[in-house]
């Protein structure tokens, strides 16, 4: 059994033809897993007992001719940011080393109704905080395409799993990013839904107003699925939306002619030569398949790195608070109450988060709120109008995902600006709430993935995802290079 | 300069952080390079913007109230099984009142 190479259609396939059982499938991949890690560091930490807990039930189903469901004995990981009943969870932080959930994210819930396999949890910038994966407490991940370099972030481990093959698919979480940006790093499907569309319950908060989970996989079908499989409104988060969940993958027709696409063209400005010619190579394979390409506008674009650095860091400094010695595992003993809340804090966080924490506490603080995070807030609405704006003329906008592609280990560490600055192109999607996913459009010169971002109105990931897939369908992953 | 060393002082103080003195100097120079970045908001004219308090806002209801039905909790020694400290059912800490 070939392992690395599998989509869900093919563990679908394999499962009723009785070439494996569930089981079977869960101990092969386990163990090709944990083999392959070492190579990238993108696993924290494996659950087998669930893991083959999981497999038997979908045995079980099928040796009784019951439906075992859409996502039957596929192997997946979860972001160690999402919530797991028993299973660590550690958000890539010192401050929750040994932290067991008593419970599971809906989202989790979801997929093993469904059949899903957890295998393990991945690595991540700590409390999702970061675009490298190199502010893990638990060391940085290496892209599989190329080891030197970083898988992007913050969900650079769900990535990095989908490209190695040592997952079928994997759940990520984006705030500025951060399931796209690694997605493109390394070849990948990401998808970051409408805000609302999935349930955050579980899921570690960063910066709740910008918080989504999202599915990785290695074609826009398994992505569709994984995202019908988990959406839809939960009594556990009053942020779930009640928009009907629409049956994406019944939709994949691979006809996208006549559809309206936007290229704004304030993203091709500054853009790394190889990838913008990656990306408008794809652009003109979508006009070969009947889009209309048509160039837009969304002027607040350029606002959109300070506007997002105010919100998620002031709405992260407030969820932070939480980790205080008090009640997630982690103290550092000291004789006065507030000693202890500083000094659990001072050891547990890290470089990054202390950054964010002290950024979001000053743009709150008094005499700056106005100044800040009002402002922010006034920002947002029109970069959100400037994307509703746009929607009157165009069904999707496709831009880039990053403005070049992996970088090395190392090589933007020392520059927080900098760092923040890459984010230019994913940000504007988690601002407005739309859905956004990005898709492979072959490789630079070097090897190195580039992305293609398709982006839609609110609630209308089909759109999303059919011109994706037809994209997929032509040959578009591969590029033209 | 947009920050200095101790206002980066007084913000730890808000945000409960203890920094060492190597980290108050590099996070003063990282902060008022990143806020002086953020001064770009203010070519913009926002004073007939509402600000955006709600991603959704446009889309339709998503608040409502559940049904009041009594659901089962957690438990006691479930919901302190991750306390660093606990005893008699609660979370304990340093003292905080002298008697």
């Amino acid at each position: 059994m070939i392992i690395a190479s599998l989509t869900i259609d093919q563990v679908q396939a394999g499962l009723s033809a009785r070439k494996f059982s569930a089981v079977e499938l869960a101990q092969s991949a386990l163990a090709f897993a944990q083999t392959e890690n070492p190579k990238t560091n993108a696993y924290l930490h494996f659950c087998p007992e669930r893991a083959l807990a999981a497999a038997e039930r979908v045995d079980k189903k099928l040796a009784t001719g019951e439906h075992a469901g859409p996502l039957a004995g596929v192997p997946i990981a979860v972001k160690d940011v999402i919530v797991t009943k028993g299973v660590r969870t550690t958000c890539g932080s010192r401050l929750l080393e040994r932290y067991v959930p008593p419970y599971d994210a809906t989202a989790v819930v979801r997929l093993e109704q469904a059949g899903a396999v957890i295998l393990g949890k991945t690595n991540c910038d700590e409390f999702a905080m970061g675009s490298s994966n190199e502010n893990s407490a638990f060391g940085p991940v290496r892209n599989p395409v190329a080891p030197d370099r970083v898988p992007g972030g913050s969900s650079g481990g769900s990535a990095a799993v989908v490209a190695q093959g040592t997952a079928v698919a994997a759940l990520g979480s984006d705030t500025g990013g951060s399931v796209r940006q690694p997605a493109s790093f390394c070849g990948v499907v990401g998808v970051t839904p409408t805000y609302g569309r999935v349930s955050r319950y579980g899921l570690v908060a960063f910066a709740s107003s910008l918080d989504h989970i999202g599915p990785f996989g290695k074609t826009v079908r398994d992505t569709a699925l994984l995202l019908e499989t988990m959406a839809g409104r939960d009594e556990c988060d009053s942020t779930s939306a009640f928009a009907p969940v629409p049956n994406y993958t019944a939709q994949l027709d691979g006809k996208v002619a006549g559809l309206k696409i936007g290229l704004p063209r304030e993203y091709f400005e500054g853009l790394a030569s190889e990838s913008g010619d990656r990306i408008r190579q794809a652009i003109a394979l979508l006009t070969k398949l009947g889009c209309e390409v048509r160039d837009i506008s969304l002027p607040a674009t350029k606002y959109a790195v300070p506007c997002y650095y105010i919100i998620a860091t002031a709405e992260a400094s407030s969820n932070l608070a939480r980790y205080d010695g008090v009640r997630y595992t982690t103290r550092a003993n000291q004789d006065t109450l507030s000693g202890m809340y500083r000094a659990t804090r001072g050891e547990g966080f890290g470089a990054e988060c202390k950054r964010r924490i002290m950024l979001g506490t000053y743009v709150l603080s008094h005499g700056y709120y106005d100044a800040y995070y009002l402002k922010a807030q006034k920002v947002r609405a029109l970069i959100a109008g400037d994307f509703q704006k746009a929607f009157t003329e165009v069904d999707a906008i496709v831009a880039p995902v990053s403005p070049f592609p992996a970088f090395k280990i190392g090589e933007k560490v020392d520059d927080p600006l900098e760092m923040y600055l890459s984010d230019i192109y994913t940000i504007t999607g988690d601002l407005a709430g739309i859905p956004c996913m990005s898709v492979p459009c072959g490789k630079t010169s070097e090897g190195l993935p580039v992305g293609m971002q398709i982006l839609a109105k609110h609630f209308d990931e089909t759109t999303m995802f059919r011109i994706a897939d037809a994209f997929e369908k032509a040959g578009g992953f591969a590029g033209s290079n | 300069m947009k920050i200095t060393e101790s206002q980066v002082r007084d913000v730890a103080d808000l945000a409960n952080l203890n920094l060492t003195d190597s980290e108050i100097a590099r996070l003063a120079k990282d902060m008022d390079e990143i806020l002086t970045h953020m001064d770009a908001l203010n070519e913009l004219d926002t004073s007939t913007v509402e600000p955006m308090a709600q991603v959704l806002y446009q889309s339709g209801e998503t608040a409502t109230l559940r049904a009041d039905e009594v659901i089962p909790p957690l438990g006691n020694e479930t919901a302190l099984a991750n306390a660093p400290l606990a005893g008699a059912g609660y979370y304990k800490v340093p003292k905080v009142i002298e008697r």
